[in-house]
């Protein structure tokens, strides 16, 4: 149907995009990976020079470094498996009749919209706290010791105020998925005999699969850079107790000002998030073609 | 369905459904309540649901700091302008591939996502360097033209999906009457385009209101969004609660009354047209 006209200015119409999203691209990331073989600190401007593979050394030698990595992994995992788990749970709960369906959506979905600033510290803040917070209220009231959430267990809190804020995106996503669900198969099974149980398993999961792994891989996106729920709750602390890869590199980069260290930081993360991606493209790209 | 559709499994699904949503809720709501007490109240080890003196001296406090205002500002001025921006690049991107798709337009499109998926962390020091000597660092116009690229991918990729929707005989149609490529443009596609357009504008806006890694490291003050200014509030920790309260309950209001219209936009826009 396309006429050499039009192919000529579709291809102009496109350009500036590809363009744009080129140079991006390309340049920073140029500039880390360059960046990561030079000695260079903000602080002493001038002394740059090219050390090699010094700065990788460094940074997996850095003690923080196993942490972070450890941190990282928990974080991800954690918040993975509360949220599909909740998420699924969620969905199947919606997607019975009930009355005022439409506002129970609205009050779950609420959390995917609050900054993350403004989440860590309510939660922080008016939940956590343990002499203010209104769980620390509710521990006394039921005589209990208040915890202090960010003392004794900082990534766990951390887990827990991320977990809250991407709930809502897995219960959407797998309440979408529950929609096109075969309910004539639901039926015939039923029909048969099949209890809920083994609908649950049989035909509800599989059928969620495809939507739990797009869940799956898109929030690891997202959870791999996790930053204003640590700056602002714990800083990464105590001691690297809540730090992450992403919190680390920000450390040793905006505040240390070890450019070539945190680049190579960079680089790191940069090479771990493209494992996920690769999975991630893979799905999306087998969907493109359908 | 006939046995799942009795009134007490229906009763009783509503009774969950509703103390879950509610508990998932309560923090916001929590936040909202809050804003309306006293300081001292507030922090009263025996807090009050419901059964305290309403006040909105904290929303008169957090106004009249007119910084305030001016954060709210640069927020909108962020969100909207990287948005439009954005759009402006994006629509005719989107439009050449979804009507004149060529032998690499699949392989554009997932370049594209691929470049969403480098972290942030990874180009942190670079962007930072050479936003500082564009002295564009704590500049509202260097945060626009970080969260365009940011959001760029997302927003092609949306549009690409809706406009695939729009079937394409009746441009064909529109061409053997004779409409010119202009006029196709204007007066075929457009109005078919815009509900889509308008989609990926209004998610794209709460994506861009909330983002927290660049416009907490490439502002100080002066062009600091909400998320910035709001992030200032965890040191004076556990003194004014009433007051961050009333200024998260600014913060998240407008974007949460957006976000509330976009909710079906959002499974497409955030999956990439994978989940619909």
């Amino acid at each position: 149907m396309a006429t050499q006209a039009s192919r000529i200015a579709g291809r102009l119409m496109l350009s500036p995009a590809v363009l744009l999203l080129f140079l991006w691209m390309i340049v920073p990331l140029g500039m880390t990976i360059y960046f990561s073989f030079l000695r260079f600190n903000l602080l002493m401007p001038g002394t740059e020079q090219f050390t090699g593979f010094e700065n990788y050394t460094y940074f997996f030698t850095d003690p923080a470094f196993w942490p972070a990595l450890v941190n990282t992994l928990t974080l991800v995992l954690g918040v993975l498996a509360i949220t599909v788990v909740g998420g699924v749970a969620l969905a199947v709960l919606l997607d019975q009749p009930m009355w005022g369906q439409g506002i129970v959506r609205i009050l779950v979905i609420a959390p995917f919209f609050v900054m993350p600033s403004v989440s860590a510290l309510v939660w922080k803040n008016m939940l956590m706290n343990p002499v203010n917070g209104l769980f620390a209220a509710l521990a006394r009231g039921l005589g209990l010791e208040p915890i202090d959430f960010f003392a004794d267990a900082p990534l766990a809190s951390i887990i827990a105020i991320v977990a809250w804020q991407w709930l809502p995106f897995a219960t959407l996503i797998l309440f979408t998925a529950m929609q096109s669900l075969d309910r004539e198969q639901m039926e015939a099974a039923e029909m048969d005999g099949a209890g809920p149980v083994w609908r649950f398993v049989h035909l509800t999961i599989p059928h969620l699969m495809r939507a739990a792994t797009v869940v799956v891989l898109i929030q690891t996106i997202f959870l791999l850079s996790v930053f204003a729920e640590i700056l602002v709750t714990t800083n990464g602390g105590p001691g690297t107790a809540s730090t992450t890869l992403t919190f680390l590199v920000y450390m040793q980069s905006m505040l240390q000002f070890d450019v070539g260290l945190g680049s190579a930081g960079g680089i790191v993360a940069v090479i771990l998030a493209n494992i996920v991606a690769i999975f991630l493209m893979r799905m999306i790209g087998k969907n493109l073609e359908a | 369905m006939a046995r799942e559709a009795t009134k007490g499994h229906k009763a009783a699904v509503t009774f969950l459904a509703w103390g879950v949503a509610l508990l998932i809720f309560f923090p916001i709501l929590w936040t909202f309540l809050t804003s309306f007490k006293t300081e001292g109240e507030a922090i009263n080890s025996h807090p009050s649901f419901l059964f305290f003196d309403w006040t909105l001296e904290n929303y008169e406090t957090v106004n009249q700091r007119s910084d305030y205002l001016a954060h709210f500002w640069n927020s909108v001025v962020i969100s909207v302008g990287s948005t439009v921006l954005g759009l402006i690049i994006a629509v005719p991107a989107a439009w050449s591939m979804a009507f004149v798709p060529g032998k690499r337009t699949k392989d554009i499109l997932m370049w594209m996502l691929s470049t969403k998926m480098l972290p942030a962390v990874g180009v942190l020091v670079p962007i930072y360097l050479l936003a500082r000597d564009a002295g564009l660092l704590d500049t509202k116009t260097g945060l626009v033209i970080v969260l365009t690229m940011v959001n760029l991918p997302i927003i092609v990729w949306m549009l690409y999906t809706y406009f695939k929707e729009i079937p394409a005989e009746i441009l064909e149609a529109a061409r053997m009457d004779g409409a010119t490529l202009s006029s196709e443009i204007l007066y075929v596609l457009t109005p078919m385009a815009v509900p889509g357009i308008a989609s990926t504008l209004l998610l794209n806006v709460i994506l861009a209101w909330n983002e927290s890694f660049w416009t907490l490291n490439l502002t100080a003050a002066s062009a600091a969004p909400l998320t910035a200014f709001i992030a200032s509030y965890s040191s004076p920790e556990g003194l004014f609660y009433a007051k961050l309260s009333a200024a998260s309950t600014m913060a998240i209001a407008p974007i949460m009354i957006l976000g509330w219209f976009s909710q079906k936009q959002l499974v497409r826009g955030l999956t990439f047209g994978a989940v619909k």
